[in-house]
């Protein structure tokens, strides 16, 4: 509606002191970024290299080395029934996993964010135990479960293993989303007669969906990408990580590097596309109520 | 039957028992799965690292103590092999992460969210799948060595893959957020006053960041070294793809002795031994600092 932008919206003018100042840098201060710059380079580094190797034409089993460019592989990504299924076995187990998980861990930061219960203290650090508990153990003492009480090792015990591990990240998650949001328009539902139930579904969960949406894309996340604890748990049943590790041996089909590029785009593209989207709402929202943050 | 009053009923967590009770029902769920599937199955670990027998034959509980004391002492190389990369790849992490978190924290202005996200996308790509691209960058023959190789800069048998030097590295690679965010963190919310404060009095750079700046950012710096330090030391991927029969780690002599030898009251024993290790870490941590910043830096 309005059109005219408030006086607070506009970019403050940079002083002309600060200017002159910048304009004389020092040799010295260029060591800071550029460290920053190199550091970033390292991390990308990897991700380059599985890139480009996913357009190697190799013939042979391993493909360390450059021996010039194809799409063939690009053409037929999933020529791998084995890996496919283990792609695919990937995604069900973390989808099931996520769904459990984050409704679980959601339950668990309401709980402590807004009532007062017997063992809070100790629930906390269970979770943080959790969290930085070494996965060999944790994946160890799991299979000494399963092997105990004669649970079969497969799909099942990797979704009961994954649920638990990433049950302390979406409390956590969801946790600080529920302490930055206002408990008084929970109460003033109730005040008006909803029950919790109503009101959560109602007030809370819209409130802190966002906390819950990005609590869900860590636990898919870390589920996906497990390896140790999965493959402790896993019996026969393969999953990408598990194929990927098992087919070092003999040499990795330039497949998972398609795959592995596929899936950095996908996550590249939420990320970016997710970023983009909250500087742009936030930008609306100054726009229409003329108030801006920082 | 109430006649006469308009009685409201209401609902049954609204009254003050079902207040009291709303917690438990919520918890409940949650706690269960990790009662079950993670505090029990440590109980399960212990009672089984006390077994002797054999996979076939089956396994039965004799407080075979024996198990401790034969894996520690077979297996303490690989023990200080644990400790040692481990430690050296949490330095490693940190060197590199502090600049870049400093950096990003106080002057790359407003892009800094930019910047954080760009250092964590290499991320999004399998844990696995990157290790695996850092076994074809170090090759003997790859990218990098390949070419200096037959520009004869290095002697023809010079390697990085197969040394603990190149274990190191894929650690610190493979935990590097784990350092890096929570030291963002505890720099990103220094007060701004707080430095303004120590160069209004005369202090200068280097001495605003020992006496002012460091000192705010030890609770990160410390929580970035335990969430790297502890699975660094324990992982086995690293070590398998990037290491050699000479750098065996704790991590893969246990899955070994799961895995493929069917031992599992040794390799229960050697993670029992290696958890109670961790612990002993984490109490002293809590002790020191509490669990605030751990929560908060996630």
């Amino acid at each position: 509606m309005s059109t005219a932008v408030p006086a607070a919206a506009q970019p403050r003018q940079t002083p002309v002191a600060a200017a002159v100042s910048r304009s004389r840098i020092r040799p010295s201060r260029l060591i800071l970024p550029a460290y920053a710059h190199l550091v970033i380079l390292w991390l990308f580094a990897p991700i380059f290299v599985m890139m480009v190797f996913g357009f190697n034409d190799t013939h042979g089993k391993f493909n360390f080395t450059w021996a010039g460019f194809t799409l063939r592989w690009f053409m037929h990504p999933f020529g791998i029934p084995t890996l496919t299924s283990a792609a695919l076995t990937s995604l069900w187990t973390a989808l099931t996993a996520t769904l459990i998980s984050t409704s679980l861990g959601t339950m668990l930061a309401l709980a402590s964010h807004r009532y007062d219960f017997r063992g809070k203290t100790i629930l906390n650090s269970v979770l943080i135990m959790n969290i930085a508990a070494s996965e060999v153990v944790v994946g160890s003492a799991l299979l000494t479960l399963f092997v105990t009480y004669g649970v079969g090792l497969g799909y099942v015990t990797i979704v009961l293993a994954q649920v638990m591990f990433t049950i302390p990240f979406v409390a956590i998650t969801v946790g600080a989303r529920l302490a930055g949001t206002d408990p008084a328009l929970e109460e003033a539902a109730q005040d008006l007669g909803a029950t919790p139930v109503v009101t959560f579904f109602l007030i809370t969960l819209p409130v802190i969906f966002p906390g819950v949406l990005a609590a869900a894309l860590l636990a898919l996340a870390i589920s996906l990408d497990d390896y140790v604890i999965t493959s402790f748990v896993a019996g026969n049943t393969q999953t990408f990580p598990l194929w990927v590790f098992g087919a070092t041996r003999e040499g990795v089909p330039p497949q998972v590097n398609v795959i592995g590029t596929l899936i950095f785009t996908f996550g590249v593209l939420v990320a970016v596309g997710g970023a983009v989207y909250r500087s742009w709402s936030v930008r609306r929202l100054a726009r229409e109520t003329g108030f801006q943050s920082r | 039957m109430a006649v006469g009053t308009a009685t409201v009923r209401r609902p049954a967590l609204t009254t003050r028992w079902g207040r009291a009770l709303a917690p438990y029902l919520l918890i409940f769920p949650g706690v269960a799965w990790l009662l079950i599937f993670f505090l029990f199955p440590l109980l399960t670990l212990a009672v089984t690292s006390l077994m002797s027998g054999d996979f076939v034959a089956g396994f039965q509980f004799t407080w075979n103590f024996n198990n401790y004391t034969y894996g520690l002492g077979l297996y303490a190389t690989q023990y200080s092999h644990s400790l040692e990369y481990g430690a050296s790849a949490t330095l490693i992490a940190f060197l590199l992460a502090y600049p870049a978190a400093y950096w990003i924290a106080f002057h790359a202005g407003p892009r800094k969210s930019a910047y954080l996200l760009i250092i964590l996308l290499p991320f999004f790509v399998s844990f696995v799948l990157r290790t695996l691209s850092w076994e074809t960058l170090m090759g003997d023959d790859g990218p990098i060595l390949g070419p200096l190789k037959s520009a004869h800069l290095i002697p023809s048998d010079f390697r990085v893959l197969a040394t603990p030097i190149a274990v190191t590295f894929g650690l610190a690679y493979t935990f590097f957020p784990y350092m890096l965010l929570p030291i963002y963190a505890s720099l990103e919310k220094i007060d701004r006053r707080l430095i303004e404060a120590a160069e209004d009095l005369f202090a200068n750079r280097v001495e605003v960041f020992r006496r002012v700046i460091f000192p705010l950012s030890i609770p990160g710096v410390f929580a970035g070294v335990l969430l790297t330090g502890i699975p660094a030391t324990a992982d086995f991927v690293n070590q398998t793809l990037l290491g050699g029969a000479g750098t065996t780690m704790i991590g893969r002599v246990i899955e070994q002795q799961f895995e493929v030898s069917a031992n599992y009251p040794l390799a229960s024993a050697l993670a029992f031994v290696f958890m109670l290790g961790l612990l002993a870490m984490l109490l002293l941590y809590q002790r020191l600092f509490g669990t605030d910043e751990l929560v908060r830096a996630r």
